[in-house]
């Protein structure tokens, strides 16, 4: 037995400590990778962000109900930031969705960004990987709290849905590019506040005038209000069916170069901190002998 | 490399509504550099064992104010020895007579923390007595 095929057991135990494993970099982890993409069973994986507050962790807890009815079994990463001063973390996303704790048929793991900057962790995709593997379909990746540029979850998932609050802003805010031009579907949450239609109306008429990435038809903008579950069923039907059309051939082989791009500055990046002459480039470049560019590039070609 | 911040879930175990204290402590070990998993009132010992077997925490941290700690962290304790995790450090703080300290203690609770604790003392505690095993 080894930690990929525990993973089929169906236990919580294996799987919570091979992503633990994972967050922490263990160097046991990359001789396993193969063999965990491998033991994947083509999970849809579905990106959840948005600002803080406006409602993410309540419409994944709505969106685990929703999911359970229709018999799936369902995977969660929530990852919130971690302290760029002590590495410490309020990890509270559980707090929304502890009525699942003991669903045998629920995963969900806590993860800190770990100094990440684009709103999720550099392991998360490793994580998703083993989630999996252990069987459950769809995953769901609750980014940190998102402002305008934390796109980096586009990148791993299939389908990524924005969430916004009805209170977010001018027409401006919604053809602005960012965060709203990699959604695939537009939650407007709060859905029972005055305002939401409208905000929904707006961000509708906004993006309906472009399309962002070429040959991209504007996404659907929806309104869910999470506490209560209105919307809900239409959100999740939405993100079913968005399942095919991230399927295509485009789209799977756009998210391949991206997730590749991203493996390569990883490998890169590490490979150039253990040369051998790493601090005294750092040195060079802190007294100005060096800039920054051609300093990585000397550590690249070492 | 340095070694992986401790993880650490807190939790509200029983009917009281006071997690001010909680959430106190949730952010001065985060000062302190622990990744604290709040998981917010009203838990019961089965939610609060599961939670903590998804997190793969090494601490999970009970706060109680109500006086039902003999009945619920014993009970915290053995599910999560039944869960395949003995070596999680369960630690208390709250309002408890000192005599359950003796008896919590017995029940494989590592340590509880009275009013007048400070955060840098709990840090230190855990920091301590946390096994990770390899």
């Amino acid at each position: 037995m080894n930690a990929i095929t525990d993973l089929g057991g169906g236990g919580r135990r294996p799987l919570a400590r091979l992503l633990t494993r994972i967050e922490n970099g263990d160097a046991s982890v990359r001789p396993l990778l193969p063999e965990l993409f491998a033991a994947g069973r083509g999970a849809h994986v579905v990106g959840i962000t948005g600002p803080p507050g406006s409602g993410k962790s309540t419409l994944v807890n709505a969106l685990i109900t929703e999911w359970r009815k229709r018999g799936r079994r369902v995977g969660i990463l929530a990852v919130d930031p971690s302290s760029p001063y002590t590495r410490g973390a309020i990890l509270g996303d559980r707090i929304r969705m502890m009525e699942h704790a003991a669903d045998r048929d629920v995963f969900m793991r806590s993860m800190a960004s770990r100094g990440e900057l684009g709103g999720i962790a550099a392991t998360t995709w490793i994580a998703a990987a083993a989630l999996d593997a252990a069987g459950y379909d769809p995953i769901l990746i609750e980014t940190v709290g998102a402002g305008q540029s934390e796109v980096e979850i586009a990148r791993l998932a299939e389908t990524t849905v924005v969430v916004e609050a009805p209170d977010m802003g001018d027409e401006v805010q919604a053809i602005k590019a960012g965060l709203l031009e990699v959604a695939d579907i537009i939650a407007v949450n709060k859905g029972d506040r005055p305002g939401a239609d409208r905000a929904a109306r707006q961000l509708r008429a906004m993006l309906s005038t472009a399309g962002g990435r070429v040959e991209r038809k504007p996404p659907p903008v929806m309104v869910t209000t999470a506490t209560t579950a209105e919307g809900v069923v239409a959100l999740a039907d939405a993100i079913d069916a968005h399942r095919s059309q991230a399927r295509s051939r485009v789209a799977a082989s756009e998210r391949a170069a991206n997730q590749v791009r991203r493996a390569l500055a990883d490998l890169a990046a590490s490979r150039a901190t253990a040369a051998p002459d790493w601090a005294a480039t750092l040195e060079a470049v802190a007294e100005r002998e060096l800039d920054p560019l051609t300093a990585a590039e000397r550590l690249l070609d070492r | 490399m340095t070694d992986p911040p401790i993880r650490i879930l807190i939790a509200k175990p029983g009917l009281d509504g006071h997690d001010r204290g909680a959430k106190v402590l949730a952010r001065g070990l985060r000062d302190e550099g622990f990744e604290v998993i709040y998981t917010g009132l009203r838990q019961t010992p089965e939610m609060i064992a599961d939670a903590a077997e998804q997190e793969d925490v090494d601490v999970v941290g009970l706060s109680i104010l109500s006086g039902a700690h003999m009945a619920l962290l014993p009970r915290t304790v053995q599910l999560l020895r039944d869960r395949g995790m003995p070596d999680v450090l369960v630690a208390a703080g709250g309002i408890i007579p000192d005599a359950d300290v003796v008896k919590l203690k017995e029940a494989g609770v590592a340590e509880v923390f009275g009013p007048g604790t400070s955060i840098g003392q709990i840090a230190r505690y855990f920091r301590e007595h946390v096994r990770r095993d390899a």
